[in-house]
This record gives structure tokens, C-alpha cells and sequence, in this order.
């Protein structure tokens, strides 16, 4: 990575043991999770047991992925959970069969169609969030936090609160094979695993191969600049949501497929989830920092901590203690990271760094 | 420089000094050893230009820097300052020339921000809403203290900032640049202000580009250049001519017009361009403004601040809205397109601040570089990186850029040479027509010269360059013609062969302000 380069010139004498564990931190801690908890559970590391939890990562990294695009970006997306839910909710309410009452007729909609209808939603939801955010200038944390609301709304009013419990479809009706997401297996691997390291390695190379993914990285790291450079800046703002609003999708239709059902309140709290990983992962919210490949560790730090924590029967009271400070320990090494990366003369030529304007000014206590 | 005067000072009259002090921000050095004294109940004006280092030499007598070597001396004792706040605990106070006030806040709280009146039940409001009132009645303005900063017209704004640092009884004031948004009345009563300090034994550093305004209201002048002290004087004993002799100084070689060969036809065609910021209201800040640039010919664009340069370039670029007018390229309408097209078709805008708007600090040298013109390598979907390393390295022999390569990161790099990458990363583009704002800011006089020598050979090759400067040595350097803006309209044209009195002269930089006379 080119990073290595800027930080060999960093003063100090931290270049060694110190650095590379810092540099590769997420990829010791999950190191650190699967070896300590294999010592406490047998089962832990067996290749079902790990197909499993791995499944279950699927899910919430397809979301973290997404998210990852939008976090490059300097933006946030609060509304992938919901739609998620949604996600699956209407799969469910297609493979139910839609009756058009003008008709008389009952719509049975095979699976693949039903798989691109959700898409097409997830990637509506976050066309919305993107026109919110770039054409009117709604702060992305408000523009999501209430599309949230309204998606889960949405999810709610078309089940009434209920969950679509049979999506196993009819043979005789050639919607079966809406399970094959989530329970079929290519070789040992569950489908969902494999649909997320495809859309792992489509992202990692949009990301560092395509003029999009460069574009992306430039308006993170300074919007004014990239804008005057040509860069449609607007343009990658939108698409970043979109791409966020079509994980969600698949992970909500993934999700519905392992549960055989769809309920509306699906995927609660999945965004946080999401943003979690993104950060474990070594991105910065600011923007303009992160990779796939940091991502993906930090969705499996967090899915298989959790996991194993379940294994060897601790509360899921502690679970949750353990999550969070995992997080704000992930946090706190990123300030560390960017940190002494920005020690370096960045700034230097005839005109000082302009003056925090409240500089001189700071309250102090008066003698 | 021998030019610094004997002054028969003596030695108790000084109240503070700096001695021998030198500041250096990474590889450049921007204070060069400088002695400095500034003198009880007197003004002392520092005089130079953009990038000398006046900036720099009072945010170091104030406590906001602090000096690489060298130290400060106050009342004759050596002191150090741990920050603005142990300087103003000193009784030295600065009005900075960008304004430090919370535009949220009330003007009362903006004045107090950080040493509110203590009463028995928490702040003392009614006591400061007096004092505030008070001052701001002292400088000639009588605002409501409740009233927010936000409400205030610019010139207010800087009255209130001015109100703040009297607040302090302060012993020392340095003032950069007050005026700069003031009307003449305002002026007026800053000046009287400052006379009535003086005679209660107030230091005052004062900073300005009027050079006139300043000299009529100073006592000492003192001239900096490149760092480094050039001049000293009794004000009684100096006029303009000699100030500005000792500010620009004899010409670093910044290269001449390229010569030799025809111009092409205009490239960038400027047409009654309008444009109106609004932030200011209504005002145009470029008014109906028209300029033709041809292949191979360099215009330099000079202007005091606020005269309409920046806003004049953004709006070529397509940063801005055009309120009125046209900007043509190569006689093709550019209404309507937005920057990357106008990139696309030629036209491509070097910005000011290369920090804010420049780079992306988050990437290396070579993707700065290659940043604008991502579209000439990709194959199919993807970039091809073989043709984006070698227009990397093409565009870092180019123009000269001193790093370890491309995978550098931008932050590594010097100024001079962050601005080269900048630069760089445009003519990559291989433009017909390049703007560029202030392209020297901020780099040293090695640097300035060699960005001059790239714009110079690439118009030779026929590009049309339209840089802008508040410096007037640069002017006179490779432009073909130079072009002075004020107040958002062109009010005066010179060839190469100009001189400095003229230009400044024009700019209303060596005008005297009709009302400073008070």
C-alpha cells in the first residue's frame, strides 16, 4: 500500500512490533478471537460451526459494504436496516402471491424476479437517500435517520405488524427455491457467503481499479478539490447510496431466505451493526480512508465475537458490553493511526496554516 | 539589506522585542533572525508583502507561534509565551485580519468569549451588556450588545473584534489589517480610536496594505521582505516611494515574457462576465468585466483583496454562477457546463488555496497528479495503470516536483512543490486555456520562479495563461500584459515594460483614502 511509504517517513521509533500490530490490528483481533476461543469450545473451530457464523456475517457485511461506500464518501446510512426489513417483507408478500382484484387473477412471480424487484426497491430507497443528500442538501445523518423511520413504516403497514411465515413457494406454481439464499450450500459454503464474497470482490475492484472508485475516494478526502478537478461529484454522492440501499436488498432477501420468513422489524439496529464493522475496519468517518479488505476483517471481528461468545454461554448482556468496547477501541486506534499520520509537515510553505479562528480566543478559568 | 536605519531610541521606551528570531514551517523559512521593537504610546507599522512574514512575526509576538530560535523580550526581560491567552495575560492583544468571532453569539458574548464577568449568580450579563455597549459606543457604533454577530455588516463585525481586544486593557495591540473591510467613516473613527490609545501609552502594531492610510497614521515604520527586515524608519522621515523601494526590492529573477513568436487567435474570451456573491447582497463583485486571452499569451490579473480576481477565475471555471455575460473557449459557449466538462473541453482553473481546494490529503502524489484526467486511461471499466504511471511520472519530471515518487504521500511534500502537483495535475489535462489563482502563494521565491518557467514554456506550445497576483513583482515577470481589477471592473491595462508605481498606483493600493485625513 502506498500508505506504508508516507508513514516510513514518519518520525519515531514505533516502526516495529508496535506499528505492524496498529497497521494490521482488525486482522490480529479476529487472529486473537478464533484462537482464544477455540481453547474455550471444541466445537468453535469446526468447518460447520464456521460456515455458520459465517453466514451469519454475511448478512450484516453485505450491509457493512455498502456502508463502506457511503462512509468513503464523508456520509453515513441510518436507513439500511429498514430497508432490509423491507426487503424481505415484500419478497415475502410476492412469493405469498399478489392478487389483483380487477382481475381476478393471483400473481405468482418466480423467485429471480421477485430477487430483482427487492433490488430495484433497495437501490429506489437509496436513490432517495442520495437525492436528499446531494440535490437538497439534507445532512446525511437527518436524510437517512428519517427514511429509516418511513422504510420500517413501510415494512410495518404492509404486513400490519405480522410476519410472512411460509416462503418455500409451490412446485406446481415454479416459485420454489427462494430457501436455495439461504440454506443451499455450493460445496460446503452457504449460498449467502458466496453471493458476499462476490459482492465483496466486485466492490474491492470497482474500488481500486475504476475511475468511480477513484472518483470516490478523491470527494471523501476533499470534496472542493475533487469537484474542481472534474470529478461529478454530486454524481458519486448518489451512486454511493444507491449501491448501499442495493446490499441491504440482498442481505434482507438472504436474511428472509435462512429465516423461511419475513418479518417487518427485520434487521433492527443492523445500521449500527454495519457502521461498526466499516470503523473496525479502519475507515474513517470522515472519509476518504477505508478498503474492503479492512471491512470484511472487521465484519468478521464482530460477527464471530459475538458468535462465540454465545458458544461458551456467556449472557447476552455481556455480549453487548463486549461489542461496544470493541468499537470504541477500534475507534480510539484510528485516532491513533490518522494521528501520527497528520504529524508530519503537512502544511508547510511561506503562509502558516490559517489560524483556528477561535484560536485566541479559548475559554480558560481567569486567575 | 543595509538599508536599516539608526532610529535614537532609547532603550526604555521599547516595551517589546523580538530578538534574533527566526521561524521555519517545514523546509521553507519564513522569519529570517528579525530584530523587532515596538515602542510605548507610539504606532509601529510593519510594512511588506503577501508572504514576507508580517503574519507570521506577530503571531509570534502575541504567543500564537512560537519562534524556532531567537526569543521575545518584554520590558527588557526575556519572556516565553505558552499561548495567545499567557500573551494576553501580558496585556498584548491582536486583531487578526480574518475575523475570530463566533457569528452565533451575541455581540456582548463575542466580546467577553472566554472571560466573562463573574457575579454572584453565575455570568454578569447586565454588567457586560454595559461595558459592551460602551465600547461599541467608544468606536462609533451603537449596537444593541444582544444583537447577533451574524445581523452585523462586515465592517461591524470587525469593530466588534476590535471592541474585544480594548476589553482587555491591553498595553500592546496589533491590528493586521483592520481597514480592509471598513468604509471611510469607519476608518475614521479606528483612527481616532488609535490616537486617543497612543496618548494613554498604548503600543499599536499596525498592518496594512493601504500604504498610504498606514503611513499617515504611524509613527515608526518598519519594513519586512522574504522573511527578513529591510528597512527601519521615522515615519516623519520616510515617503511612499521609499516604502515601497524597500518592499519590493530589487527584482528576483522571476523570468520574462516568452518571446519570439505570434500569438494565436483568443482562446478564452470574457464577455461582460457579472458575477454576485451572496454573501455580499446584490453588489456585483465582477462587473461586466470583458477580456480576450490568446493562444500563447500570459495575463496577469492584479488586484488588492476584494477586488474581484478570485471570484472572476471561479466563475470562468464554472465554480461560480454567471449572473451576466459569457465565457467563451476557443469561440465555444461555456454556459451551463459544469467543471469536469469545462475540463474536458480545455479550460482548466488552478485554485487558490491549494490546501481547501486543491488536494486530496488522503492520497498520494501520484493520484493528485493523475486526478483530472482519470478519463484518458480508462480501458473499458477499468484504469489502466501502465498509462497512469507514466502520466504520473511525466507530469512529476514536468514540473519539477521533488518527491520520493508517486506513491508518496501529498502531505510530504513541501509547498512550493504541493503547488507544482496542483498545477501539474491541470496541465495533465492538456488544456487550451489555463487560469490560475494566486499560483505563487505561499511558496518561496525558488519555487515562485520555477512555476513561472512552466507557464512560460507552456505558452510557447500556444496554451492562453491567466494568472492572478497581489504581489506586483510578479507582474513583472512573465505576463505579456497585466490587467488591474478594482472593485470588480479592469482599471487599467500595462505591457511588460510597467513599473510598480503605476500598477499599484492603480490597483488604489498608493491612493491615499480620501477620508484618512482626520
Amino acid at each position: 500500500m502506498a500508505t506504508n511509504l508516507a508513514q516510513g517517513a514518519a518520525p519515531g521509533a514505533s516502526f516495529s512490533i508496535g506499528r505492524i500490530l496498529l497497521q494490521g490490528r482488525a486482522f490480529f483481533a479476529l487472529i486473537a478471537i478464533i484462537a482464544i476461543f477455540s481453547l474455550l469450545s471444541p466445537y468453535y473451530l469446526t468447518t460447520n460451526n464456521l460456515m455458520t457464523m459465517s453466514s451469519h456475517v454475511a448478512i450484516f457485511g453485505l450491509l457493512a459494504l455498502g456502508m463502506l461506500l457511503v462512509v468513503l464518501d464523508g456520509g453515513i446510512d441510518l436507513s439500511v436496516g429498514s430497508t432490509l426489513g423491507l426487503s424481505g417483507v415484500v419478497a415475502g408478500f410476492l412469493m405469498q402471491g399478489v392478487t389483483l382484484p380487477a382481475f381476478g387473477i393471483v400473481l405468482y412471480p418466480p423467485v429471480w424476479v421477485v430477487v430483482v424487484l427487492c433490488v430495484a426497491l433497495g437501490a429506489a430507497v437509496g436513490l432517495v437517500n442520495g437525492v436528499l443528500i446531494a440535490r437538497f442538501k439534507v445532512p446525511a445523518f437527518v436524510a437517512t435517520l428519517g427514511v429509516m423511520y418511513m422504510v420500517r413504516g413501510f415494512a410495518l403497514l404492509m404486513t400490519n405488524g405480522l410476519t410472512y411465515n411460509d416462503l418455500g413457494g409451490k412446485t406446481e406454481l415454479g416459485n420454489t427455491g427462494f430457501d436455495w439464499l439461504g440454506f443451499n450450500r455450493l460445496g460446503s459454503v452457504p449460498v449467502g457467503v458466496v453471493v458476499f464474497a462476490l459482492a465483496a470482490l466486485v466492490m474491492s475492484l470497482f474500488l481500486n481499479r475504476s475511475a468511480f472508485g477513484r472518483w470516490l475516494y478523491a470527494a471523501g478526502g476533499n470534496e472542493r478539490a475533487a469537484e474542481l478537478s472534474g470529478v461529478p461529484v454530486k454524481r458519486v454522492q448518489i451512486t454511493v447510496y444507491v449501491f448501499s440501499g442495493i446490499c441491504a436488498a440482498l442481505g434482507g432477501l438472504i436474511l428472509s431466505s435462512q429465516l423461511t420468513s419475513a418479518g417487518p422489524t427485520a434487521g433492527t439496529t443492523y445500521e449500527l451493526t454495519a457502521i461498526a464493522a466499516v470503523v473496525v475496519g479502519g475507515a474513517a468517518l470522515t472519509g476518504g480512508r477505508g478498503n474492503v479488505r479492512g471491512t470484511l476483517l472487521g465484519a468478521f471481528v464482530i460477527g464471530f465475537l459475538s458468535d462465540g461468545l454465545v458458544i461458551i454461554g456467556v449472557s447476552s448482556y455481556w455480549q453487548t458490553v463486549f461489542t461496544g468496547a470493541v468499537i470504541v477501541l477500534a475507534v480510539l486506534l484510528n485516532a491513533v493511526q490518522y494521528r501520527r499520520r497528520a504529524k508530519k509537515p503537512a502544511i508547510s510553505g511561506g503562509q502558516p496554516a490559517p489560524l483556528n479562528p477561535t484560536g485566541t480566543h479559548l475559554p480558560t478559568t481567569p486567575a | 539589506m543595509s538599508a536599516a536605519l539608526k532610529m535614537d531610541v532609547s532603550a526604555n521606551d521599547t516595551i517589546l522585542s523580538a530578538r534574533d528570531v527566526t521561524k521555519t514551517y517545514g523546509n521553507t523559512r519564513a522569519l529570517k533572525g528579525v530584530d523587532f521593537e515596538i515602542r510605548r504610546g507610539s504606532v509601529t507599522t510593519l510594512f511588506g508583502e503577501n508572504g514576507a512574514g508580517k503574519s507570521t512575526l506577530m503571531k509570534i509576538l502575541s504567543g500564537v507561534e512560537t519562534p524556532t530560535s531567537g526569543h521575545i523580550e518584554l520590558d527588557g526581560q526575556p519572556v516565553v509565551f505558552a499561548s495567545s491567552n499567557d500573551a494576553r495575560d501580558h496585556g498584548i492583544s491582536i486583531i487578526h485580519q480574518e475575523l475570530s468571532l463566533a457569528p452565533n453569539l451575541s455581540v456582548r458574548d463575542n466580546i467577553f468569549m472566554g472571560r466573562e464577568i463573574r457575579g454572584p449568580r453565575g455570568v454578569d450579563f447586565a454588567e457586560e451588556a454595559r461595558q459592551a455597549r460602551q465600547l461599541m459606543k467608544d468606536l462609533g457604533q451603537d449596537v444593541d450588545p444582544s444583537t447577533k454577530v451574524d445581523d452585523l455588516r462586515l465592517g461591524q463585525q470587525q469593530i466588534v473584534e476590535i471592541a474585544r481586544a480594548l476589553s482587555v486593557d491591553s498595553r500592546i495591540l496589533i491590528m493586521d489589517e483592520p481597514t480592509s473591510a471598513l468604509s471611510a467613516t469607519e476608518v475614521d473613527v479606528l483612527f481616532g480610536v488609535i490616537h486617543d490609545l497612543t496618548s494613554r501609552g498604548v503600543a499599536i502594531v499596525y498592518i496594512s496594505h493601504h500604504l498610504e492610510e498606514a503611513l499617515h497614521i504611524t509613527d515608526y515604520a518598519v519594513v519586512l521582505r522574504d522573511g527578513a527586515i529591510t528597512a527601519k524608519a521615522d515615519a516623519k522621515d520616510i515617503d511612499l516611494e521609499w516604502i515601497v523601494r524597500h518592499m519590493v526590492g530589487e527584482n528576483f529573477d522571476l523570468g520574462t515574457p516568452p518571446d519570439g513568436y505570434e500569438f494565436g487567435a483568443p482562446v478564452l474570451s470574457i464577455e461582460d462576465l457579472t458575477v454576485i456573491d451572496p454573501a455580499r447582497g446584490t453588489m456585483p463583485v465582477v462587473d461586466r468585466l470583458s477580456l480576450d486571452v490568446r493562444a500563447g499569451e500570459i495575463v496577469c490579473l492584479y488586484g488588492l483583496m476584494g477586488a474581484g480576481r478570485t471570484e472572476m477565475l471561479e466563475c470562468v471555471a464554472g465554480r461560480v454562477p454567471v449572473a451576466g455575460g459569457v465565457v467563451r473557449l476557443d469561440g465555444r459557449d461555456m454556459s451551463g457546463l459544469s467543471i469536469g466538462q469545462r475540463i474536458a473541453a480545455g479550460l482548466a482553473l488552478v485554485p487558490e488555496d491549494r490546501q481547501r481546494d486543491g488536494l486530496v490529503q488522503t492520497m498520494t502524489v501520484g493520484r493528485n497528479l493523475s486526478l483530472a484526467s482519470i478519463r484518458q486511461f480508462v480501458e473499458r471499466l477499468f484504469l489502466s495503470s501502465p498509462r497512469e504511471k507514466t502520466l504520473i511520472d511525466d507530469s512529476i519530471r514536468d514540473v519539477f516536483i521533488k518527491t520520493a515518487g508517486g506513491e508518496a504521500m501529498i502531505g510530504a511534500l513541501s509547498g512550493g512543490n504541493q503547488q507544482k502537483v496542483v498545477i501539474g495535475k491541470m496541465l495533465a489535462t492538456n488544456p487550451r486555456a489555463i487560469v490560475l489563482d494566486e499560483p505563487s502563494r505561499g511558496i518561496d521565491i525558488g519555487a515562485k520562479a520555477e512555476v513561472f518557467r512552466i507557464l512560460a514554456e507552456r505558452a510557447r506550445q500556444g496554451l492562453a495563461v491567466l494568472y492572478s497576483t497581489s504581489e506586483v513583482s510578479e507582474c513583472l515577470s512573465i505576463a505579456h500584459r497585466i490587467i488591474v481589477l478594482r472593485r470588480g471592473r479592469i482599471v487599467a491595462q500595462f505591457g511588460p515594460d510597467a513599473t510598480k508605481d503605476a500598477i499599484m498606483e492603480a490597483s488604489g493600493e498608493a491612493v491615499l483614502t480620501e477620508n484618512a485625513a482626520a
